[in-house]
């Protein structure tokens, strides 16, 4: 319960599972229909879904996503796959021979682990266009900042805890900054302004290492 | 067209706020005191989404270049039109040239100033809010300078010609409508618990409830810092980030909790204690710094009804507002008055 109006659906075990975010997807898309659902925003194996309490009971719609979450079939194949090109290091990339060094791993070693991954877009969200990426090597985990940077530039590909990311906008961050692209993820202007959503898988590909 | 003479750069144009995107991280925006930007739009006559600018920073003034209705609405400021003093929730007619200013709020911290037919931009992604946070929507994307012009809808109402001196609204109504009773200069609001009530220690659980929470400087349209005692889990969680409503009262590892609002990121990872509910979120927005915050638990019902309570009320003021600006022909067969 997020207020009257916002219900929030927990399956998360103590590691991300796949699986279950795909079905959290296909419940999302299922619930949309439902009369009285106004948005769902799909977090890291969970839903919140926000509606309006004055046209729908929280209780019908309570029954109405179990039902959804015993009956609906996840479509795993539903995504794009997009190549993001990435500058690894340099002015842009500034944490990258630190990362590299605090793992014990040369700088081509810890950017070759980086792009090896198919990386799927488990949820959007946080700030506009913003993706939580899974798929990271767990040895490229690293624990946040303990002081968050004030201004990480938009286009840094970053890493916090074990997901990986890309700032699509200017803004604070407690993340890890191994380089950055030029491609853009927002578009305030466009029907569709982020540029990937749920289930999308990103390969990201090395356009330089700057050392 | 209106000019604005002077102005702080928090003062910016809102509208209810931006619906459908949470799901691209596009988070809510709009006016923190949703309640005082409706009821304005109301009494003017405009749709109740109509963008109109939230005055967190005072003075303010601005100047109309062309004759308008307006009201201003939300924190309890001394409003002036050229000279003439206007009681509070005041709606009238401005002529071309008039300055309309307002200055610091007796009580609350957010004036709403409304205009018949709104402010007129571009909407972005479905909204005339500003997200100042990222840089678009409203005027330019940003918060409002002096020497901005901003120009204006058409309005759909007949006017005020045969009432001169405008009309009102007794916000005392207004204020008790939403108001538990608490003590007294302190803000009393309802919340329901949240996900993870019941993981936080039986004292945090009863300081929640018996202590008054002191609103830091750290408060702005993102979220509300407070403090108060501290706030602990009785194990240790760690979440997965997951979708946050305005109202969403997170404890981070500070134990001091944090009130998202407005402008709040889609998604958070902090455990949440508690919500404020919907129809209380105005409050919110008219408590100043340094004030203290108390939360009262409700339940479910409770929450729907208040807002259902708030819907009515508004329907109320808008039948009132269509007569007093004779809108309306028939109102005694109509029943509705918009």
């Amino acid at each position: 319960m997020e207020g009257a109006g916002a219900l929030l659906l927990d399956c998360a075990g103590q590691t991300f599972d796949d699986d279950a975010q795909a079905l959290i997807w296909a419940v999302a898309a299922a619930l949309r229909a439902h009369a009285g659902v106004l948005e769902t925003v799909p977090g890291m194996n969970n839903l919140m879904i926000v509606f309006d309490p004055l046209r729908l009971a929280p209780e019908a719609l309570e029954q109405a996503i179990l039902h959804c979450w015993r009956t609906v079939v996840a479509d795993a194949i539903s995504g794009r796959t997009i190549d993001v090109p990435v500058t690894y290091g340099g002015a842009k990339g500034e944490d990258l021979a630190g990362f590299a060094a605090a793992k014990g791993m040369s700088v081509e070693a810890l950017v070759a682990a980086h792009v090896a991954p198919l990386y799927s877009v488990a949820a959007v969200g946080a700030m506009p266009g913003f993706v939580y990426l899974s798929g990271l090597d767990p040895r490229l985990a690293m624990p946040r900042r303990a002081n968050p940077r004030m201004k990480v530039e938009e286009g840094s590909v970053i890493i916090g805890g074990a997901q990986a990311g890309i700032m699509p906008l200017t803004a604070p961050s407690g993340w890890h900054i191994l380089g950055h692209t030029d491609f853009s993820l927002f578009d305030p202007m466009k029907d569709q302004p982020a540029a990937f959503r749920p289930g999308d898988r990103i390969r990201f590909t090395v356009r330089e290492i700057v050392a | 067209m209106i000019e604005i003479l002077s102005t702080g750069a928090a003062n910016s144009v809102q509208d209810l706020g931006r619906f459908g995107y949470l799901d691209a991280g596009v988070g809510r925006s709009g006016a923190m005191d949703g309640l005082a930007l409706e009821i304005g739009n109301r009494m003017l006559g405009n749709t109740p989404e109509t963008a109109g600018i939230e005055v967190t920073l005072f003075p303010f003034r601005l100047r109309f270049e062309t004759a308008t209705m307006f009201a201003v609405t939300g924190a309890d400021c001394p409003v002036r039109l050229n000279d003439r003093p206007l009681p509070p929730w005041w709606a009238m007619r401005a002529a071309a040239g008039d300055v309309l200013q307002l200055g610091l709020p007796r009580s609350g911290a957010r004036a709403m100033v409304c205009i018949a037919g709104g402010l007129d931009m571009p909407p972005v992604l479905g909204s005339r809010a500003t997200d100042l946070k990222s840089g678009w929507g409203g005027f330019e994307g940003r918060g409002l300078q002096r020497g901005d012009r901003l120009a204006l809808g058409r309005s759909t109402s007949s006017g005020l010609a045969d009432l001169p001196a405008g009309f009102g609204i007794d916000p005392t109504e207004i204020r008790r409508s939403a108001a538990e009773t608490g003590p007294e200069g302190e803000t009393t609001v309802r919340v329901l618990p949240s996900a993870e009530f019941a993981d936080f220690t039986d004292e945090a659980r009863n300081a929640l409830f018996a202590s008054a929470w002191q609103l830091t400087n750290d408060a702005n349209r993102q979220g509300f810092r407070l403090q108060g005692p501290h706030l602990a889990l009785s194990k240790k969680l760690e979440l997965f980030s997951h979708g946050i409503m305005p109202g969403t009262v997170q404890v981070p590892p500070s134990g001091q909790p944090i009130i998202q609002l407005a402008e709040a990121n889609t998604c958070g990872g902090y455990p949440k204690i508690a919500n404020v509910i919907e129809a209380d979120l105005w409050r919110l927005a008219q408590v100043p710094v340094g004030r203290a915050i108390r939360f009262v638990e409700i339940d479910r019902p409770a929450a729907i009804a208040a807002l259902r309570r708030q819907r009515a009320m508004i329907d109320d003021i808008a039948a009132l507002a269509a007569l007093a600006r004779k809108d309306v022909k028939h109102p005694e067969k109509s029943g509705t008055a918009e």
